[in-house]
């Protein structure tokens, strides 16, 4: 249930993201999920990959000043209370969310949620008990 | 035990060093009214006659001499005493325009060599020492000067003047060389090559260096007094004033002692000419009131810097400068505020950020706007947006209270910043004034 995440630092600048995105395709290097947080000079592009290592590795020898973040990823119905169940889950615990995104996986009647949170193993335990399921990439 | 070279003028008390200063410097007056046109016109300009200046406290009344009246003099309209009187040349690089070319008595050569020889009594050197002088030879005064003071000192001097690396390393280990002088780039140079040659401080037998003629940090003594296994000393000198020797560093390393019966020192604000007091950051300001044929009346260095009178642990009395931390030619003025890039520096170093950043002015609707690109850093980046924000708030706040006033701080990619021949380009000023 708990995800390595890269995040990489960009400037708020036309084509900062597209030379990221650049140097991860020229190395094959598939995104699963992706979020982008900014400010108005600069951004922070949130990753998930398969190869946490070698991703990082390739982004810091392009020059890239990064950070590898434990995240949450679980499954959500794509239904009405899908996402509220989750984050009462959450709640009732009294973790905090500090950031979340969502993306689609290969089943359409599912959505994925990635979340940063305050204290993970306790929101993780949480989840878990009840019953909510984790993505498998 | 404290060595001194001539104690009884090194370790002379405030009043004895402030009368010498004005008897010299009354008849240093008198001298170039008499002798020099140039300053002679300077001073009438000014409404002044050499009956004006009774001694130091007057020494304020005096016109400043810049660099450009300098040129402007160039070659002889500054020379105070026939030429059968001087007896040789030295002269700047030139790389910032045209030429300094000074001129000297053979009394002037000695009184010079006699402020070398202070150093490098100052860095322990005795007749006992092997000096090698790795300082160019010629037009500049790095090799003249260090020659000199050697010599009287009675080191026994290796003129190896600068460059051919190999060679110098060779000199050092075959005569067991004690004492270095060189720039501080080519001490640091001389460490990188000997490490390659697998040498370490302990197959070399040097214990002090004496570095000048360019800025260079702490941080880089300590480097340099690692890698040689010595003690690094702080020299400064302009060929303006005669050369290197015109303050020096003791085993305080804690400023550099101007040698006062020589020269006097004054800090002055860049703006307004006003004399500041010690500790007061600001430009340097020399007379020379014993060199005979290129005496310099209230000479602007354009070097920033503060004066110290506090007592002194090696027992000189002389007053001390800080190392330079910049020139007035990197000054820029900011809403009516003087901003050094060198202070930005210090703030970001402060904080334990690297030195990479760039400083872009410009104005707006009649204002000055000041905006610090910092290139962000592995140490500074965080996932955490809320984080970040507050460490580029942290920036922001470390150069209101340096500078006085309120920067945009914008955090850039790592080597974003352009460099040119490796360095970063510091300021880049947009103002159409």
């Amino acid at each position: 249930m708990s995800f390595r995440q890269i995040s990489v630092f960009l400037e708020n600048r036309p084509g900062a993201l597209l030379e990221m995105t650049e140097t991860l395709y020229t190395n094959s290097i598939d995104m699963r999920a992706f979020s982008l947080a900014e400010t108005s000079d600069f951004g922070i592009a949130r990753i998930i990959v398969d190869d946490v290592e070698k991703t990082a590795a390739i982004l810091r020898e392009a020059g890239y000043i990064l950070s590898i973040t434990p995240v949450i990823a679980v499954e959500v119905p794509n239904e009405p209370g899908g996402l509220r169940r989750t984050l009462r889950t959450l709640s009732e615990v009294n973790v905090n969310v500090e950031y979340m995104y969502a993306f689609v996986g290969s089943n359409p009647a599912v959505a994925m949620m990635v979340f940063r949170v305050a204290d993970i193993e306790k929101a993780v335990t949480a989840l878990e008990s009840a019953g909510i399921k984790e993505v498998t990439l | 035990m404290e060595r001194y070279y001539q104690p009884e003028i090194e370790t002379a008390s405030p009043e004895q060093i402030r009368a010498w200063q004005s008897e010299r410097l009354v008849s240093q007056v008198r001298h170039v009214y008499d002798n020099v046109p140039y300053y002679r016109k300077k001073m009438e300009d000014a409404g002044l006659t050499p009956d004006d200046i009774h001694g130091v406290d007057d020494l304020h009344k005096l016109p400043f001499l810049s660099k450009a009246d300098l040129r402007e003099a160039y070659p002889y309209g500054l020379v105070a005493e026939p030429l059968k009187n001087c007896v040789r040349i030295q002269s700047t690089s030139g790389t910032t325009g045209k030429r300094v070319v000074a001129f000297y008595t053979q009394s002037d050569i000695d009184l010079w060599e006699d402020c070398c020889a202070r150093a490098i009594t100052a860095a322990g050197g005795t007749d006992e020492d092997v000096c090698q002088v790795s300082y160019g030879y010629g037009l500049f005064t790095g090799g003249p000067g260090l020659n000199g003071g050697s010599h009287k000192v009675g080191c026994l001097t290796v003129p190896t003047s600068s460059g051919n690396t190999e060679r110098q390393i060779m000199f050092i280990r075959d005569l067991s060389t004690t004492i270095l002088c060189c720039t501080p780039s080519y001490a640091a140079y001389l460490g990188e090559s000997m490490k390659e040659m697998g040498l370490g401080p302990d197959d070399i037998p040097l214990k002090a260096g004496i570095f000048g003629a360019e800025a260079w940090s702490e941080e880089m003594r300590h480097d340099i007094e690692k890698t040689l296994g010595i003690k690094a000393y702080d020299i400064y000198g302009l060929t303006e004033l005669s050369g290197p020797g015109v303050a020096f560093e003791c085993s305080a390393q804690n400023g550099m002692h101007i040698n006062e019966d020589h020269f006097i020192a004054e800090i002055i604000d860049p703006n307004t000419g006003e004399v500041l007091p010690d500790g007061v950051q600001g430009e340097l300001v020399f007379t020379s009131i014993t060199k005979k044929a290129f005496p310099l009346l209230r000479y602007r260095t354009r070097d920033i810097c503060t004066l110290t009178h506090e007592k002194c642990p090696c027992g000189r009395t002389h007053v001390r400068m800080s190392k330079p931390r910049g020139r007035t030619d990197d000054m820029l003025i900011i809403r009516g505020v003087n901003v050094f890039p060198s202070q930005v520096e210090t703030v970001l170093l402060n904080l334990g950020y690297g030195a990479n950043y760039q400083i872009i002015v410009d104005r707006v609707n009649h204002t000055d706007t000041l905006d610090v690109h910092v290139e962000m850093t592995p140490e500074m980046f965080t996932d955490n947006m809320g984080e970040i924000a507050q460490r580029q708030k942290k920036i922001t706040e470390g150069l209101r209270s340096m500078l006085g006033l309120t920067a945009k701080v914008t955090l850039v990619a790592p080597k974003s910043i352009v460099r040119s021949e490796g360095k970063a380009v510091r300021v880049i000023d947009n103002r159409k004034i």
